[in-house]
């Protein structure tokens, strides 16, 4: 079996695992009660699929100009991601939008 | 959007544990020379982005991508970040390492609770104060933090260091001091692999915890360092 076959099996398998992660990030969202909730899984579950699917993507196509491309993306998801997570949070908390029922201790709300 | 900040704002945080306050000309001069490397490196940083945007390196690219870069640069100026100036590559690694295998097990942590029939997990949110407390830390501990397992950054206090965290999937009052161990560890980890030797010295020192009510405080009592 060549290299090619090899990686073009690995990459099969990372796509698969990364959409199978983003599946579950999606049905964390949908099920998940409250908006914090829902952004664990807009995080973290849906960056490891990405970046799975990246590699995947990368083992198939196998070119520099390609693999520079992947790499920019895959560093700028992990950068953005938990951004755009604490700014929903955030966001959330502040205009009241998140169910105090669901927490067993809220130090934030001690602060203020 | 206002125009440019002078370099020397007074509004410039001051790192507590990062180099001391320009007190003389040669500390002036050195602030200087440390910013105009940082400048040169975002600069780098852009260009290498731009070309690797357009997918191949070539003169026209480089040109443009330090065409680009210096008009972010002038006209998206940023504040000044506390760098030690060096990296532990060592450290670096166990850093990289322990971010891999935090994310996977946080993704199929998170990925099983979500999957799991009937169950309707528990939150909690705490407030965890870092140890170093400079912006470079603070933005690096969140940023890594709401990657690894169980936690997810809400609000930080930049005057006092504090991050709010979101934490999931919480089954007892011994979790939550787990999670702030957690935090910390991350924390160690970071400043280890690019920390400066100041604020290397600031991790020994035992994490003053968060005063919190006693009736809501679910730390055991020798949890609680002094505060500051």
């Amino acid at each position: 079996m060549s290299a090619g076959t090899v990686a073009d099996w690995l990459g099969a398998a990372c796509l698969v695992a990364g959409g199978l992660l983003s599946l579950a990030a999606g049905i964390g969202v949908l099920r998940f009660p409250d908006v914090l909730d829902r952004m664990h899984a807009a995080t973290k579950p849906q960056v490891l699929g990405v970046l799975l699917l990246l590699a995947g993507v990368a083992l198939r196509l196998r070119t520099t100009s390609d693999i520079g491309m992947i790499v920019l993306v895959a560093v700028f998801q992990l950068a953005t991601a938990p951004v755009a997570a604490q700014m929903v949070g955030r966001a959330a908390y502040r205009s009241g939008r998140v169910d105090r029922s669901l927490l067993d201790v809220d130090e934030l709300a001690e602060e203020r | 959007m206002t125009g440019a900040r002078s370099p020397a704002s007074p509004d410039d945080p001051q790192p507590p544990g990062g180099t001391a306050p320009g007190d003389g000309r040669a500390a002036r001069s050195r602030n200087r020379a440390v910013r105009w490397r940082d400048r040169l490196t975002a600069l780098a940083w852009m260009v290498g982005v731009w070309n690797l945007l357009w997918g191949r390196l070539s003169w026209g690219n480089l040109l443009g991508g330090l065409l680009v870069g210096l008009a972010v640069l002038v006209f998206f100026p940023l504040p000044p970040v506390t760098f030690g100036g060096r990296l532990r590559p060592r450290a670096l690694l166990v850093l990289a390492g322990r971010f891999v295998t935090e994310l996977v097990s946080a993704s199929i942590h998170v990925a099983r609770v979500a999957v799991q029939p009937g169950y309707l997990p528990r939150g909690a949110i705490i407030a965890v104060r870092l140890r170093v407390r400079t912006d470079l830390n603070l933005a690096l501990t969140a940023e890594a933090i709401s990657l690894v397992p169980g936690t997810l950054i809400i609000d930080v206090d930049r005057e006092r260091g504090l991050l709010y965290v979101h934490v999931l999937d919480v089954r007892g009052p011994a979790d939550l001091p787990e999670n702030r161990d957690r935090v910390l560890a991350t924390e160690a980890r970071i400043v280890r692999a690019i920390g400066s030797a100041t604020e290397l010295r600031l991790l020994d020192t035992p994490a003053p915890d968060v005063p919190a009510p006693a009736a809501a405080d679910p730390d055991p009592p020798t949890d609680r360092g002094q505060d500051q």
